[in-house]
């Protein structure tokens, strides 16, 4: 069980880094939308797990799309960043029941997930942005950025998320 | 020392992300000397040999399209090369030749960020240096930035970064090609003086200040023109002739007499 688990971990850091780097950096919608998908694994990364440990590998995740994507160090910083907020915001879209043991993703509600997954998104993309444009004159347009890109890989990631949800099962 | 222990066990999430995050931090604002941090761009062997793969693999669904634009470069090339006015033979001499022109692929293109990095297969096994200029068939496209073993990074004329002069065809009123981040289609040249004559449709091409690029190279046509808050000098929006979505084949170009402008010009600035 335990090992089984490290195992999906690794094929979905792996895959995720790929999908994103080799498809959705290429996709350039409307000339500037990419969805950065690779949040999914911060989303779906097991609730139980060490902190320290799940901070470690966002910022090698990070690191990895930054390394293909040429972005210095945008991508580990807001991987870091959500990585770190994730329990405080699991704490307010689920309530207190998320620290007992029997807690499952797939046994909350549906608007639950979307909350959740959308706050992880904006809060990666809000920090990505302004970090990338870094100043503050130009906060309209770090904000339409971030809505649209938000918009974009919002959809992208429920529709990935419900075509591979492992805890369905 | 008890206490302090207790407060590192106690937050040592909290010192850990700081820790993480001012390492991260580090590297973006150290951006300036960033090609010295050497793994961490595209150009390595890892991501660099993944994105040639994938770029071998996708190459063919383009390939007729890339083939009509090199055909369409060889024809205007060989008109060139029949109408020349001079004799039949040129000499060709090593006393002659100012650049030395490599071609190479692009594997990795971007345009959406505000500093836009593309990675192309050839590099220092190739002779491919920092600091040399890349153009295409239509246009320029940018400077080399980084280069390891096989895979060079270029620093597209589409990055906050870029600074190239420029000039407006057939006069010698020049001034610098920068990008306001707006379009990928658009980039602004200022500087130019408010006694200089304009007119929308003017070409832009590379101006002679350089020691990276050629002179008049063609950038693009002036789209738009205003002059700036201080009313004295213009901004300009040029209009590519490039697209920049989409480029393929590339050239690079070494200056030949590079090293001795350069040595030539730090003596003159050391000069008290």
């Amino acid at each position: 069980m335990f090992r089984n688990n490290y195992f999906i971990n690794i094929t979905r850091f792996v895959l995720l880094v790929l999908v994103q780097v080799l498809v959705f950096n290429k996709l350039n919608f409307l000339g500037y939308i990419n969805p950065f998908v690779y949040i999914l694994f911060l989303y779906w990364y097991p609730i139980k797990d060490n902190k320290g440990a799940f901070i470690m590998t966002a910022f090698f995740l990070g690191l990895c799309i930054d390394i293909f994507s040429d972005t210095l160090a945008l991508h580990s910083a807001s991987a870091v960043t959500i990585a770190f907020i994730r329990p405080t915001i699991m704490r307010f879209v689920f309530g207190v029941n998320y620290e007992f043991q029997s807690f499952k993703l797939s046994s909350s509600t549906r608007a639950q997930q979307i909350t959740f997954l959308a706050l992880l998104i904006i809060l990666h993309h809000l920090v990505f942005f302004s970090l990338e444009i870094f100043s503050f004159s130009n906060i309209l347009l770090i904000i339409k950025k971030t809505f649209f890109t938000f918009c974009g890989t919002l959809v992208i990631c429920l529709l990935l998320n419900s075509l591979f949800s492992f805890e369905k099962k | 020392m008890q206490q302090i222990i207790n407060f590192i066990i106690r937050y040592k999430i909290t010192l850990l992300y700081i820790l993480l995050m001012i390492i991260a931090l580090g590297f973006t604002v150290r951006s300036k000397s960033y090609h010295e941090a050497k793994f961490f761009n595209s150009a390595n062997q890892i991501s660099g040999g993944i994105y040639n793969t994938f770029s071998n693999a996708t190459s063919y669904f383009d390939l007729n399209e890339q083939n009509k634009r090199l055909l369409q470069e060889n024809k205007d090339l060989r008109k060139l090369l029949f109408n020349k006015k001079e004799g039949d033979s040129i000499k060709i001499d090593t006393i002659n030749i100012n650049y030395i022109i490599t071609s190479a692929k692009i594997i990795k293109n971007s345009y959406a960020s505000p500093r836009n990095y593309l990675t192309i297969n050839k590099g220092k096994n190739d002779g491919i240096e920092q600091d040399m200029g890349v153009i295409t068939d239509k246009g320029i496209l940018g400077i080399i930035d980084y280069t390891s073993s096989n895979y060079g990074k270029v620093q597209s004329i589409l990055n906050t970064k870029s600074n190239i002069n420029a000039k407006i065809k057939n006069t010698n009123y020049f001034g610098s090609l920068v990008w306001d981040t707006e379009r990928y289609d658009v980039v602004q040249l200022v500087d130019i003086p408010r006694s200089v004559p304009l007119h929308v449709g003017d070409t832009i091409t590379t101006g002679a200040m350089s020691s990276i690029f050629p002179e008049n190279i063609p950038i693009g046509v002036i789209k738009k023109y205003n002059l700036n808050a201080s009313q004295s000098l213009y901004d300009i929006n040029v209009q590519l002739f490039n697209d920049m979505t989409n480029i393929k084949n590339i050239y690079i170009i070494k200056n030949i007499n590079r090293p001795e402008i350069i040595a030539l010009e730090s003596n003159i600035e050391n000069v008290p």
